[in-house]
Parts: C-alpha cells; structure tokens; sequence
C-alpha cells in the first residue's frame, strides 16, 4: 500500500472515531478507556511480527517481550471492561435481592 | 525481503475486519445495553488480527521464508515461544482483571496504558534492529562496503514518531499510576525553568526524527527513545492530583496515537483504524474533563494547579465563620421527611468506599417512599467516569444516576441534596465570584435544595482547588463531620 492510500484510511478513521465517541454516554467513560485500551494493544500484530521473524536475535527478543505485555493488556483490557459493563444495571430488572 | 508489502488481499481483508469490529466495540458503548455486545466485537476484532497475523507470519527457518509452503519449514520453538509470551501475559492479565477493586480503576487505567506505550517502544527497536522482517527496507549496495539494508525514509520518520510517542506515554502513566496510587504525592512538582526544558526537549526530539531521514545511524535512534522517555517525565510530574481525569485521557489518546503511527510503519489497516479511533476517544475525553474544568487544555498540561499554599491561607479563612453541624439522627429525619433526594458523590466517596453503603441508605429511602436521584459532576472522581462505575458496583440502577445538564435544574425543586466527597463541584463561587481559581466552572446547583446536608471530614480542608467553599456557611446547609463511610453506615441505622 503506498503512503497516500494509509493516510486517507487514518484520516477517515479519526472523523468515524470523532462522530463514535461524542455518542458515548458519560456513565460509560471509565469502560470507554478500559476497551480503548484494550484494542490499542493491537500493536501485538507488530511484536508478533518482530518475535517470529528469523535473522535477529536481539529483535525476536524485543518482540516477545512486547507479545507478552500486550497480551496482558488485551485479556486484562477485555475482561475488565467486561466486567464493569456486567455491574451497569436498570431499575426494572431489580439486581441483587433485597437484603 | 518485500513479503510485508505486497500483501495478500485476504490477509489486507481480515485487518479491515478487525478494524471495523473495533469501531463497532466503542459504538456498542452508546448505551449500556448495547455495551456488552460491543465489548464482545472487540474480543472479536482483536482475535482475527491476531490469528491473522499467526498464521501469516509463521516462525520460519531463514532458508524457507522464499518457498511459500504454508507449514513448510516452520520453526515450532520459536511457535511455542510465541504462544507462552501470550499465556504468561494473558494469564496476568485477567488476575489482575478478577482482582482490581473498581475503586482502584484510575491506577490500573494509567498501569495499562504504560504497558501500550512500552509495548509500543519494544516493536519500534525490533523493527529498528530487524527492518527487514517488516519489509520496510532495501538492500543498497554502496560504491564501497558492504551493502546494508537502508530503512525507507518515510518508515524512518513513523518508526521515530512511533517510538516517541510509545515512550512518553510510557513514562507519563509510569508517573500517572503513582500519583493516583498513591506511591506519589498527589501535589504537582515544579521544576525550575520547567517550560524552557520542556520545550528544549521536545524540540530535539522532532529535530532528531528530520535527521533521522538523512542518517540511520543508532545514536539518533536511541538518544530519540531516551529523550522521550524523559520528556514523558518531565510533563506529567508537575500536574497535581486534581488534573488527573485530563492526564489520564490525555495518555489514552497518545496511546492511540502511538499504535497508529506503528500502523503506518507496518501498513497494517487494524492497527491504524484503531489507533485513530482511539486517539480521537482519548482526545474527545480530555476536552471534556477540560470544559467541565473551566480550564484550557494547555493551562493543564502546564501544571502547577492545586497547590496547598492557596489551601491553607483559603482554611485559615474558614474557622471564623459560623456553621451548622448535625448528626446522623438529623440527616436521617431530614431525608426520610422529604419528598426527593439528589445525591452527590464525590472522590471523598471512592477513598471512604462508601458506594455499597450510599446504595443502602438510598434504597431505605426509597423504602419510605422518598425519590432518589444521583448527581455527577463531570469530573467527579479521577477519571471520566468514576463515580458512574461505583454506583453501577453498589448496584445503583443507571437510570436513577444523571448528568451535570439533566439535573440540575432539579435542586431548586428538591428537599435535600446530600453532598458526599465532592467539593469544587458544589461551589457557587464558580458561577459568582470572578476572582475564584475555579470561575466559570460548570457545578451543581446544591445550594438551591432546601437543606443541603454535606458530608465531610472536617472544616480545615478545602478541596483540590484549594478555595474554600460557600454553601458550608449557609443557612440551609449541615454539616455531617465524620468518615463519609461511617457518618452513610450511621444514618442507615438511624433510618430503621
């Protein structure tokens, strides 16, 4: 792909981005960060990359190690988030039984 | 060596996929029942780009990568190696995921997000030390020498800013999750000549990235890598605790930024559809922890606000004047007589953990047949959001919990309001006194309920502005000195 054709998916990216996020209701900020976070971490593609590659030991390493803190960001990010949205209740459906 | 850029088009197609799947996760969080479903694409997405990538880039031995057989060759150790990163990782991650008290939310945020910058940093050296394992450079044969792989100029520029912004986002969470954790004080640092260093960094950091496209040689790579790791420093110590809803969104959108510009080194549509979508969420986040301040995005980022200087000269003030203390016997007559409730929590709710209780006395209220409403402040809490995640783990249903613009034109109609933890956010100074550090501010109302009852610690502190507040001193007001955990736990008792 060449730089011009990356540069338009960024750009409309920012303006989906933009337009998704102002719909986001305030009560859902903290899980708003908690999955953004989550999905930044696919930066895992390039450490995969990095730690399968063959002629550099120095950068195999480098590459796994970053395997391994995205991963904890990715399960961590996920399940978090799933479990604060799990909390997120309404009125009609009484939560946990009265005393 | 040009395998990464000369992509297969289905492989192109499962990125885009991911990248769709992302967008869909962050649209699920329009409403919370729609979140779930949303968190769910993000599984998704997240899961294609990684097996996509696994099965593209296979661990081969060297003298195989030409041939193209799909299981030819492959390196089953180094395969392995791979799989055991993402388990001890993963493993660790969702520990810490079951374990975390939601209060403790703010910390982990900044903890996760110096794991993205740091992760950020490490791919940035590997396709540095390893250029031609991301197809992003060509053999040039020098007139004399050997020949050596020569990074394409462009990938130059996005590996630097890449890694630049990988590395402050790095060490401004590093410095970020120990204010908030505690392991800080919260109090901003300033440095002399704060702003001349700053800027001298930052300066040699974009001068050294344009150099860095005339001459590859390690010592630019690196001293780019150091300067923002320093750099990353430098920002955040001076803010106070106060800021740190901006600080923490502010991060989150470099983090987005900084997956992004990988994207642009790797050419890879998942990485920068997500990087965009995030660096514009975390964008949109400060700017509205900013507005709910009153407060420019550069005067935050400058620091320095919420010293305790103004504090204590702002609570010597504060002893003079008269004021009304009550017990818990009285708040819970009070509300039990009245007709509405608004609620307003604070941080001073988080530190006392006093959600649970908070929920137990509204829940007896509503027993004796009083409204209950809850009132959130914007910036309420350390991160957006906060308060909205304790009451939703006390069991607070979410529609009785309501924004700043949505109900505060209630208290006028409203018997008490109950002031928990929150200061700044209640004080009319913001909307009256123009020589107040907090003018303009958006707050709430409280002073226009009919009692105003304000649950505190003591008199002498003030909060993070360091002002001191008016609806202490009126008429209408009591206050309930004690540990917000404890006064709530009493009023209960006394409301059987």
């Amino acid at each position: 792909m060449d730089f011009i054709s990356i540069l338009s998916i960024f750009v409309l990216a920012v303006f989906v981005g933009y337009y998704v996020v102002w719909s986001v209701t305030p009560a859902l900020h903290t899980p708003l960060m908690a999955v953004t976070n989550a999905i930044s971490s696919v930066i895992i593609v390039g450490a995969l990359i990095a730690s399968a590659a063959a002629g550099s030991t120095g950068s195999k390493w480098l590459g796994l190690i970053a395997v391994a803190l995205a991963s904890v960001n990715i399960f961590g990010g996920f399940a978090v988030t799933a479990r604060m949205l799990a909390m997120y209740k309404k009125k009609e459906r009484p939560a946990a039984p009265a005393k | 060596m040009e395998h990464a850029s000369t992509v297969n088009p289905w492989v192109a197609l499962a990125y885009l996929i991911a990248g769709v799947c992302f967008i869909l996760a962050l649209r699920g969080l329009s409403s919370p029942e729609s979140s779930r479903r949303g968190n769910r694409f993000g599984m998704v997405g997240m899961g294609i780009a990684v097996i996509t990538t696994l099965i593209t880039h296979a661990p081969r031995f060297a003298d195989t990568v030409a041939d193209g057989a799909i299981f030819g060759g492959m390196d089953l150790v180094a395969a392995l190696e791979i799989l055991v990163a993402i388990a001890i990782g993963g493993g660790i991650g969702l520990v810490i995921a079951r374990r975390i008290a939601m209060t403790a939310m703010p910390q982990l945020v900044a903890a996760f997000h110096s794991l993205v910058g740091l992760a950020a940093v490490l791919v940035g050296c590997a396709a540095y030390l390893n250029p031609g394992a991301f197809g992003i450079a060509d053999l040039v044969t020098p007139m004399i020498g050997d020949p050596f792989l020569a990074i394409h100029p462009v990938s130059r520029v996005e590996m630097g800013l890449g890694v630049a912004i990988g590395a402050i986002t790095f060490s401004g969470s590093v410095i970020a999750f120990a204010k908030l954790n505690g392991n800080m004080s919260g109090k901003p640092i300033l440095l002399p000549f704060r702003h001349v260093i700053n800027f001298g960094v930052l300066a040699a950091i974009v001068g050294l990235v344009a150099y860095f496209t005339q001459d590859q040689s390690p010592w630019i790579f690196w001293t780019i890598t150091a300067l923002s790791f320093a750099i990353g420093f430098l920002l955040i110590v001076p803010i106070g605790g106060a800021d740190m809803p901006v600080v923490v969104s502010m991060l989150n959108s470099y983090s987005g930024w900084a997956a992004a510009a990988m994207g642009f080194t790797l050419h890879n549509t998942a990485m920068i559809i997500t990087g965009a979508l995030v660096g514009s969420s975390g964008a949109i986040l400060s700017y509205i922890m900013c507005r709910a301040m009153n407060r420019s995005f550069v005067s935050v980022i400058a620091g320095g606000f919420g010293g305790d200087s103004a504090g204590a000269s702002g609570g010597d003030a504060a002893i003079d004047r008269p004021w009304k203390r009550g017990s818990a016997e009285d708040a819970a007559f009070l509300m039990s007589q009245a007709e509405q409730v608004i609620i307003v929590p604070g941080y001073g709710m988080a530190v006392a953990q006093a959600q649970h209780a908070l929920r137990e006395m509204g829940d007896k209220l509503k027993e004796a047949g009083v409204r209950v409403k809850y009132a959130i402040h914007p910036v309420a809490g350390r991160m957006p959001g906060h308060m909205n995640v304790l009451l939703a783990e006390a069991n607070v249903p979410y529609d009785e919990v309501f924004e700043l613009e949505d109900i505060n034109s209630e208290f006028a109609q409203t018997d008490v309001a109950f002031v928990i933890g929150a200061n700044d956010v209640t004080n009319p100074a913001a909307k009256t006194d123009k020589s107040s550090p907090i003018y303009g501010m958006p707050v709430l109302d409280v002073e226009k309920a009919k009692t105003v009852l304000f649950v505190k610690r003591s008199m002498g502190g003030v909060g993070y502005a360091g002002v001191d507040n008016e609806v202490f001193y009126r008429d209408n007001t009591m206050m309930l000195l004690s540990d917000a955990k404890k006064m709530v736990e009493e009023i209960v008792k006394a409301l059987d």
